[in-house]
C-alpha cells in the first residue's frame, strides 16, 4: 500500500489548472500553424494567426488563454493499492480549484444552483470530478478546463445498430454544422460510442483532451476519425466561423461495448483553447 | 483591405457605412454586459427605470473578463457566444444601441431589430483573449458590480481588432465565409 497525502495532490492539482490555463500544450500548437500553413482563407489565416499570437502571450506573461477559465473537470484515475492520507480527497480537489482560480486570476464561472439563484460560487468551486479505480499504485491526474461556449454545442444521441457508420458520421457533422461558429473554431471533436447514455458522455468529454499526436489505436476507428475530419473540413466554417476549411483540428474517438439494442454516440466539442495538463503520483 | 478606423461610440452614419467582412479598429469607450447584466437592464426598461448608462449609439461587448493580474488594467477578454443575449438585444436596440460585439450566430428577430433600428454586430476572435486584453488600456465597474466578471464594466479601447459579422442590411459574414469553402465532400 501506498500512502499519498491529499496535500500532496491539492499542490499537483493546483499546479496543473495553472499550467494548463497559462500555456497550451504542443500538439494544439502545432496542429494551429499547420492548419494556418494550408489555409486558403486570408481571413481564416489572419485569425489562425492571432491565435498562434494569443498562446504565445499568454505563454509569456502567465495569463489565461482564454477568459473563459471554465468549469474545472478533473479525470483521476486511481491505484487500488494507493490509500489517500491526511485528509478528504475531494476537499483537496476543491481547494486546489479555490487557490489557483483566486491566486491564479482565473475567471470564477461556476454557479452553486443551475436553475434558480444561479449564485456565483466565486472560487469556481466544485470541480467535476470522474474517478477510475485501476491496478498499480500510482495516482494519474489530468486536469482539463472547460469552456461552455463549444460545452453548449455538445450533444448526445442513443442511435440504434442499424444506422451503423454513416449514422455515426452524419451525426457527428451534423453537430459540427449547427454548431457553426458558435464553439470557436477550429474545435477538437471529442467523439463517444458505445456504453451507455452517461458513458458515452464522458468518453467524449475524455477525447477532447487526447493527443493530437495520437490516433486511435484500433486502423478502422483510425479512419473513420479522418474520415469524419474531412467531411467537417469540407463545411467551408473555417477559423472563428467566417469561412475557411480547417474548422476542425481532429477527430478523437473512444469506444466502449454497448447493448444488443443501442449505439449511444457522444459529441463533446472542445475550442482551440483545448486546455489540459497531466501528472502521475 | 484596409482596416476602417471607428471612433467610439458609434454614429448612424459610420453604422450604416459598414459591410459584412470589413475589418475594424476601435478606439474610444466601449460598455460590457452578457447574460446577467442584460436580464438586469431589461427588468429596468421593464419597470421604467433608467439604465444605470445611457445606450444611445453605444457599443456593447459581450465579455466576462478574467480578473487582472498586477500590471494590466483587465485580465483576458475575448467575446462571449452572442445568442445567449438574443433574447434581450432588441429591447436595447429599440432604446438606440447601435452596435453589438460578441462571437457567433443571431437570431432572425436579433437581424430584423438590426435592420429596423439601423444597428451592427461586430465579432472579436473567440479565444484570442490575452492578445485582446492587450488593447484594453482602462476598465472600470459602473454598474451591477455584485455580478462579478458579469458585472457591466466601461472599457477604454486602443487600437481594438474587429470584424463586421452582420451589418445593417443584415448581410451576415456566417453565411457569406463559409459559402465560399465548403464543398461537396462535406456530403460524403
Ligand atoms: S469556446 Fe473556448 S475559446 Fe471560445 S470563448 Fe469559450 S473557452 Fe474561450
Amino acid at each position: 500500500m501506498r500512502q499519498i497525502s491529499a496535500e500532496t495532490i491539492r499542490k499537483k492539482v493546483y499546479d496543473l489548472i495553472l499550467q494548463a490555463s497559462y500555456h497550451i500544450g504542443d500538439d494544439v500548437c502545432r496542429a494551429v500553424s499547420e492548419a494556418r500553413e494550408k489555409e486558403p482563407s486570408p481571413a481564416g489565416r489572419a485569425v489562425l494567426g492571432q491565435l498562434l499570437d494569443n498562446y504565445a502571450i499568454a505563454r509569456e506573461e502567465n495569463v489565461a488563454i482564454c477568459q473563459d477559465t471554465g468549469m474545472c473537470v478533473i479525470f483521476l484515475e486511481i491505484g487500488q493499492d494507493a490509500h489517500v492520507t491526511g485528509g478528504d480527497l475531494n476537499e483537496a480537489l476543491n481547494q486546489a480549484v479555490h487557490d489557483a482560480y483566486t491566486e491564479g486570476y482565473l475567471r470564477k464561472s461556476v454557479v452553486r444552483d443551475p436553475l434558480y439563484q444561479r449564485e456565483n460560487t466565486r472560487d469556481n468551486t466544485p470541480a467535476v470530478v470522474h474517478t477510475r479505480i485501476v491496478p498499480g499504485e500510482n495516482i494519474d491526474i489530468l486536469v482539463t478546463p472547460k469552456g461552455f461556449g463549444s460545452e453548449n454545442m455538445s450533444r448526445i444521441k442513443m442511435l440504434v445498430p442499424a444506422d451503423g457508420e454513416q449514422g455515426v458520421i452524419d451525426f457527428v457533422v451534423d453537430a459540427v454544422r449547427q454548431a457553426g461558429p458558435n464553439p470557436c473554431p477550429p474545435v477538437i471533436v471529442g467523439v463517444g460510442i458505445g456504453s451507455t447514455m452517461e458513458g458515452a458522455a464522458l468518453m467524449a468529454k475524455r477525447m477532447t483532451a487526447r493527443s493530437l499526436d495520437a490516433p486511435n489505436p484500433d486502423p478502422r476507428y483510425a479512419e473513420l476519425e479522418q474520415k469524419i475530419l474531412k467531411r467537417i473540413n469540407a463545411l467551408g466554417i473555417g477559423p472563428a466561423g467566417i469561412g475557411g476549411r480547417c474548422t476542425a483540428l481532429a477527430v478523437n474517438i473512444m469506444t466502449a461495448p454497448t447493448h444488443i439494442a443501442g449505439m449511444p454516440v457522444a459529441v463533446n466539442l472542445c475550442c482551440h483553447a483545448a486546455r489540459h495538463a497531466h501528472a502521475v503520483l | 483591405m484596409a482596416a476602417i478606423h471607428i471612433d467610439l461610440p458609434l454614429t448612424p452614419e459610420k453604422v450604416a457605412s459598414l459591410r459584412a467582412g470589413d475589418e475594424v479598429i476601435f478606439n474610444g469607450v466601449l460598455y460590457t454586459a452578457r447574460d446577467a447584466a442584460h436580464k438586469r437592464l431589461v427588468a429596468c426598461l421593464d419597470e421604467g427605470r433608467p439604465l444605470p448608462f445611457d445606450v444611445r449609439g453605444q457599443l456593447i461587448y459581450y465579455v466576462g473578463p478574467a480578473p487582472a493580474s498586477p500590471g494590466h488594467a483587465v485580465g483576458s477578454a475575448g467575446p462571449t457566444t452572442s445568442y445567449r443575449m438574443d433574447a434581450y438585444a432588441p429591447r436595447l436596440l429599440d432604446e438606440g444601441l447601435l452596435g453589438m460585439m460578441g462571437k457567433g450566430k443571431r437570431s432572425p428577430a436579433v437581424i430584423d431589430s438590426m435592420k429596423k433600428n439601423g444597428a451592427v454586430y461586430f465579432g472579436a476572435v473567440g479565444g484570442a483573449a490575452a492578445l485582446i486584453a492587450r488593447c484594453i488600456v482602462k476598465s472600470e465597474v459602473i454598474a451591477y458590480e455584485d455580478l462579478g466578471a458579469e458585472a457591466i464594466h466601461r472599457f477604454t479601447v486602443r487600437d481594438f481588432p474587429a470584424l463586421v459579422l452582420i451589418d445593417s442590411q443584415g448581410n451576415n459574414l456566417y453565411e457569406i465565409g463559409p459559402k465560399q469553402y465548403q464543398t461537396e465532400e462535406q456530403n460524403g
